[in-house]
């Protein structure tokens, strides 16, 4: 073969290597687009609510505001649109249409604005998940009564609601101030969010200070010899072992030795960080050895201490890796739900966690939860909890690129 | 450099404290554990207590009918769970774990489940008898009439297993072992087909070695590809379903409810999977749910008793309550009656 075949059969591979990378990225981010837009486009229903404006009439009407029955004044003004359903079968058919949430969303109003107790006012009711998901998609009528979740009567007066322009459509705030609840239309992820947080936190406070001083010892100070040798393969077997193992750890370590609540956010943080710490070992050690070695004999010369050596010149230098590495096993941590099975927080928590020691669940867990209730329209909300999720990782990760690219150093 | 370092240190602690600064101490509240299916009924409990009362909404976990057990007969005190769920009865086994430790308990029967199998509306519908389904599902089924020798199972269609029923590929959906969906279905569906088989009644019936060996037959699953283990989650089940017309699922009948439009429930023994039927027993696969009280927790937590009210009132477990429209299967008039009774007067369980 001559020189200039050769040259262009290396050029040749040289292309074909590139059109191969290039291909693989393009059909990474095919895939990561795709999950993401069908995600997206499977949680639209779960971001608005459909509801009712009606008038409640508690002007010239004696009220004990102490002993207020909120339910009984939705059920009297619900049955104002419809006074022909006066027997029970009938009230019990139509009040199933609107969500059980309204009383408790009006007890709410009235407690903010004490003026209403002595009006008139308009009412925002919210409909039940099955009148909600009739308005988004409607019904197939021709299905005999009995395998439809509504029947004719109940469409009827869905219908004429909507003749009569008393149907109003708004963004769903319970998605994001509520906790959870078993009906769709009033449960939220604010709760999952916020345990999500103090969990993470914890993890944080927990395995940031630890992990780094180990790293540290361990590169800067310790001896070579086969005890650290021992150490060092064990951390990097740590790194890779499943991670309910972990919850099992957890639950036999911290609850059943130490008496830690079960569910709290306290004990899923000391879990998750016995799950994070070889990965902040890891990533730590990685960026001090990528310090250059003339910086710290520079140090030395200059007549520093080992101490000064590590904590004012190499530890700052190496930051912005540890931070990454950090940022980035905490949100494996994030994502993580199997070793907070056995600890408790796999459960069904309505109110939001004013402390690490409240019971709390966490996002991934209400991913789950959600996914697994029979309820359809469930199926969009824990689409919209996925992207949330997603939207918080993201978050997450932008802060490990901000740091680096912040703190970074040209040698 | 030194700075940013300081700042995180500075942050780190502050972030420490304000943690901690909050209330530490924990109201009490009712910690509840146990089976997946009597979940979503405990929940919608919970959520009525928490909103209706001055108490603070009970946590429920989900952790299996046999996990719940355990957790709850570990011992007394306030690490220890209050309720458990089960979809099914309190073993002899786990009970005697609980009086060892000292535990008192109530139990509540809540009311059924049936176990559906359903295929796609766009499917036809199956009319299958227990006999079919061992037949269909079996790892080994009998190779003779009588039931006295036994094979690996040729069945790959329907068809093949009863010829009337429809020429199509075996294939169905179902819940992993340690799922008690599947616990029941095996025990509920499978052993009385194998039953039919004379051969294998006799066997059954002949020592407790003949028993367990009996068990073995009857309710090991063929693992040739025909039955998929679909994992816990049902609502990935139905979704299969709907976009595979020939495949059958199988799953409690809260699902079935939840989905009646686009999905179709089996006959078995020629009874519709219906509210009426699995309400009255003619519904050959149902199960009762319960859930159990820890009696001696009632002195620390007197809220306990307002829960298992709230739980067998009639606006909850009644025929009208809204359990029903969660897709429970109320109980019978008077057994409800004797189930409120019980509870109310906290008559502890024995076996």
């Amino acid at each position: 073969m001559t020189d200039k075949a050769l040259t262009l059969k290396r050029k040749f591979a040289e292309t074909r290597f590139k059109i191969y990378g290039l291909a693989s990225l393009f059909l990474a981010m095919v895939m990561l687009v795709v999950i993401i837009s069908s995600m997206t486009y499977r949680s639209i229903p779960a971001f608005t609510n459909y509801g009712i404006n009606l008038e409640i009439k508690l002007a010239n009407e004696f009220i004990d505001k102490d002993d207020l029955d909120y339910r009984g004044i939705i059920r009297e003004t619900i049955f104002s649109l419809d006074s022909e359903c006066d027997d029970r079968k009938c009230r019990r058919s139509f009040s199933k249409l609107f969500s059980s949430g309204a009383a408790y969303d009006l007890r709410d109003a009235l407690e903010e604005d004490e003026s209403l107790y002595e009006k008139n006012f308009n009412f925002y009711i919210l409909f039940s998940d099955d009148a909600d998901l009739f308005y988004k998609f409607g019904i197939d009528k021709n299905l005999p009564e009995n395998e439809r979740r509504l029947n004719d009567q109940e469409i009827l007066w869905l219908e004429g609601f909507q003749e009569k322009g008393l149907v109003e459509k708004k963004f769903s705030s319970n998605l994001f101030t509520n906790g959870d609840s078993r009906e769709p239309e009033i449960a939220g992820v604010l709760g999952a969010v916020i345990g999500s947080m103090y969990t993470i936190l914890i993890t944080l406070i927990i395995s940031f200070p630890i992990g780094v001083l180990a790293a540290i010892y361990l590169e800067s100070f310790a001896s070579k010899n086969r005890i650290t040798d021992f150490i060092e393969v064990n951390i990097n077997n740590l790194a890779a072992v499943p991670s309910i193992v972990f919850g099992l750890l957890g639950l036999a370590l911290f609850i059943n030795f130490f008496g830690m609540p079960r569910s709290a956010p306290l004990v899923g943080g000391c879990v998750l960080s016995l799950m994070t710490l070889p990965v902040i070992i890891i990533a730590t050690r990685a960026s001090l050895q990528s310090v250059p070695p003339s910086i710290r004999e520079a140090a030395l010369a200059m007549g520093a201490s080992e101490m000064q050596v590590v904590f004012q010149h190499i530890l700052p230098a190496a930051l912005p890796g540890i931070l990454t590495g950090t940022i980035i096993g905490l949100a494996r941590a994030f994502g993580e739900s199997a070793p907070l099975l056995l600890i408790g927080m796999v459960a069904f928590v309505v109110d939001i966690p004013q402390s690490v020691m409240d019971p709390a669940t966490a996002l991934p867990v209400q991913v789950y939860i959600w996914a697994d209730s029979p309820e359809r329209a469930f199926v969009a909300k824990t689409s919209a909890a996925t992207l949330v999720l997603i939207f918080l990782l993201i978050i997450i990760n932008l802060a490990a690129v901000i740091l680096r690219k912040k703190y970074e150093l040209k040698w | 450099m030194k700075k940013s370092l300081k700042t995180i240190i500075v942050g780190f602690s502050f972030a420490v404290i304000s943690l901690f600064a909050v209330n530490i101490q924990a109201e009490e509240q009712i910690r509840i554990v146990g089976s997946s299916t009597v979940f979503p009924f405990s929940t919608a409990v919970a959520e009525e207590f928490g909103r209706t009362t001055k108490y603070k909404t009970p946590i429920v976990e989900s952790t299996g009918s046999g996990g719940g057990m355990k957790l709850f007969c570990a011992g007394m005190g306030p690490e220890h769970p209050d309720i458990t769920n089960a979809s099914r009865r309190i073993k002899s086994k786990e009970y005697k774990k609980c009086t060892k430790a000292g535990i008192k308990i109530v139990e509540v029967k809540v009311g059924y489940d049936g176990i559906v199998l359903a295929n796609s509306k766009k499917g036809e519908v199956f009319n299958l008898t227990t006999r079919d389904i061992y037949l269909g599902l079996a790892e080994k089924v009998p190779a003779n009439e009588d039931g006295s020798k036994l094979q690996d199972n040729p069945y790959k269609t329907w068809q093949d297993v009863n010829p009337s029923l429809p020429n199509i590929k075996i294939e169905v959906l179902g819940p992993p072992p340690t799922s008690g969906t599947r616990d029941a279905f095996v025990e509920l569906a499978m052993d009385k087909g194998a039953k039919s088989f004379p051969a294998l009644k006799e066997l059954r019936g002949s020592s407790k070695a003949g028993k367990s060996e009996f068990k073995k037959i009857a309710r090991t699953v063929r693992e040739d590809g025909a039955f998929i283990e679909a994992g816990e989650n049902d609502n990935l089940i139905v979704q299969k379903l709907d976009s595979n017309p020939n495949a059958i699922g199988i799953f409690g009948y809260s699902f079935l409810d939840q989905n009646s439009d686009k999905l179709q429930g089996a006959n078995v023994n020629g009874v519709s999977p219906e509210f009426e039927k699995i309400l009255s027993g003619d519904y050959a696969i149902s199960r009762s749910l319960y859930f159990y009280i820890k009696k001696n927790h009632i002195r620390m937590k007197p809220s306990i008793v307002q829960f298992a009210k709230e739980f067998t009132s009639g606006s909850s477990m009644g025929t009208d309550g809204y359990l029903v429209d969660k897709g429970l299967i109320p109980l019978p008039r008077d057994e409800y009656k004797k189930v409120k009774s019980n509870t109310k007067n906290l008559v502890e369980l024995e076996l």
